[in-house]
């Protein structure tokens, strides 16, 4: 197969409890995918399996050919597995271009450099500007973090991501707890995202994981239940299922 | 575009100039407080010298705590490895002052490397302790090779030539602390490119959230460590300095008492500035000297009175304390 990242029977238990039973999904250059499922099925769990966060009990992720299960997270991220975290993990003290600095510098190798200036490279300071300026983060690029919106923190995780250059990108509930008035620009830059860019998405927002992806993987209880096009998936009667079991999440898919 | 912002988009720009200009200010500020201390107190310079290599030590801390988030009752340990290597150097025979400042570094830098490597592979409070349990067994093994380092007796003896060749240690400790202030001073602009640098920023973003950093691709040990051998060089350089200007060099000098003491200060002056560390060392030391000059037997209650007063009137330390009066006059500008 010419799969760029694949997941081959990924599992993970914690004591006596799978949270994930043998996940296996493909994605091709490109593609864009959505993961969605009930609360406590096991999705970001997922992601921080594929990425390294946690060892799996068994399984194999693959990236380019190359089984990078052996692999810490930083490695990965070197190698282009690149997410996004649920609950933003940012630093309120710093501003967003130091954020995107850093992360450039980090990916050239450069980062924890004594002798030399953390502004003195403008390579990376253009670089920075530009990739805050594609989303929309200009004005607020030297304001710090804590005194941002939420939804300019959210866009800052993505540009965070962008920097540096990954092949496969997963974005774990982009849009979560940011207002529904700024939500069309979290959207807009999704749709923005480099066309070459894999990108696995996990969200609750329905309407939104529609409009994004081609194909859908719904999880529950840890499990694989559906995978199909975004038509047939309300349609499907073990989604159904999965989603009125857990009645309180049963919102908008139905 | 409808993001809510708080307010609005002023004070972006200039904000990288202004800090530099700050640290220029800040310096010259040390540099004449400095001499200050040279003119006002011509007969306290062996306690001013002494409060310089603190304050060595103390910027040492800085490094770790304020900059990288790790916490440590154990610092005298590199303090004390620079003070001892430079006092086995000088009564061997390696008698240049300059040359004995560059041994206390390097044995630092190496007593860090060890401290860090040991340390960082615990968190929290394990690490805490682990650091208590480092600067205790330095404690020991200088205790116990009394050939070389003449045990509880202390290492004495230390004949130091003169400075370029020209400048005697004299008795009443000129020499030593005009060569410890020119230290302090260089050091602590060194330390300022540092925490400016990529490095510095990343040690920044490790104490904010290690895991972030990870997902940015950057791994966290390698800079923790080395965070900790500059650490080192410049405790190590406080501990080679207090070894030249007492001319001995005691076990005090790798114990927890001062490796605790050292972090009150710290604490006092506030953590993450650097400016915080040395108005702590000033203040701690300046206060204990005269207190204790003044009732010998309760000068402890009166330093303990006056750490939680500041705790609890300026929580961030006495440099927030700055922090806060710059920012209500820039509010009013």
């Amino acid at each position: 197969m010419s799969d760029l990242f694949r997941v081959e029977n990924l599992s993970k238990s914690f004591g006596g409890l799978a949270v994930s039973r043998e996940i296996s999904l493909s994605m091709g250059a490109g593609e864009r995918l959505a993961l969605i499922g009930p609360n406590g099925a096991g999705k970001t769990t997922f992601v921080n399996l594929v990425t390294g966060q946690i060892k799996p009990s068994a399984g194999r992720v693959v990236l380019n050919g190359e089984d990078v299960t052996g692999l810490g997270a930083v490695r990965r991220v070197r190698k282009g597995l690149v997410r996004t975290f649920q609950v933003t993990r940012l630093f309120s003290e710093l501003t967003p271009e130091e954020h995107v600095t850093l992360t450039l510098l980090q990916r050239e190798g450069k980062a924890s450099r004594i002798f030399s200036r953390f502004r003195g490279n403008s390579a990376v300071a253009d670089e920075a500007h530009d990739i805050l300026g594609a989303l929309g983060l200009h004005e607020v690029a030297r304001r710090k973090v804590g005194q941002i919106a939420y939804g300019q923190q959210r866009l800052l995780e993505i540009a965070i991501a962008l920097a540096l250059k990954p092949k496969v990108l997963l974005l774990d509930e982009p849009a979560a707890g940011v207002p529904s008035a700024d939500t069309p620009r979290i959207e807009q830059a999704l749709e923005r995202l480099p066309p070459s860019l894999a990108v696995l998405m996990i969200e609750h927002d329905m309407d939104l994981v529609f409009r994004f992806a081609k194909r859908v993987v719904v999880l529950a209880a840890g499990e694989i239940i559906f995978e199909g096009l975004p038509s047939e998936v309300a349609a499907d009667p073990k989604v159904r299922e999965a989603y009125l079991g857990n009645y309180a999440n049963a919102r908008s898919v139905a | 575009m409808q993001m809510t912002a708080q307010a609005g988009t002023v004070s972006a720009a200039p904000r990288a100039k202004r800090l530099w200009w700050r640290d220029v200010v800040g310096i010259a500020l040390i540099a004449a407080c400095g001499a200050a201390g040279y003119w006002l107190f011509p007969d306290n310079l062996a306690l001013l010298t002494r409060i310089v290599a603190v304050a060595l030590l103390v910027l040492s801390i800085d490094l770790i705590v304020g900059y990288c988030g790790v916490a440590t009752l154990g610092q005298a340990a590199l303090f004390g490895a620079g003070a001892y290597a430079a006092g086995i150097a000088c009564v061997n025979g390696v008698t240049e002052p300059m040359t004995l400042i560059a041994i206390g570094a390097v044995a630092g830098a190496v007593a860090g490397l060890v401290m860090g490597a040991i340390m960082l592979r615990a968190h929290g409070l394990a690490q805490l302790v682990l650091s208590i349990a480092i600067v205790q067994l330095f404690h020991e093994a200088a205790n116990k090779a009394s050939a070389y380092t003449g045990g509880s007796d202390g290492l004495a003896g230390l004949m130091v030539s003169p400075l370029f060749g020209i400048f005697e240690f004299d008795l009443w400790g000129k020499t030593a602390y005009l060569m410890g202030l020119a230290l302090l001073l260089l050091v602590f602009i060194a330390l300022k490119f540092v925490v400016a640098s990529p490095f510095g920023m990343l040690c920044r973003g490790i104490k904010q959230d290690p895991l972030r950093i990870r997902a940015m691709g950057a791994f966290v040990f390698p800079v923790l460590l080395k965070m900790f051998v500059i650490s080192g060089a410049v405790a190590g350089m406080g501990g080679a300095l207090a070894a030249i200007s007492t001319q001995v060099v005691g076990l005090d000098s790798v114990s927890f008492e001062l490796s605790a003491n050292a972090l009150v200060m710290l604490v006092l002056g506030g953590l993450g500035t650097l400016y915080g560390a040395l108005i702590g060392t000033v203040i701690f030391m300046g206060f204990e000297h005269m207190v204790s000059a003044i009732n010998p037997f309760h000068w402890m209650t009166m330093v303990g009175a006056l750490l939680i007063a500041v705790v609890i009137a300026a929580p961030g330390g006495l440099s927030s304390l700055f922090e806060r009066f710059s920012a209500s006059r820039g509010g009013k500008a």
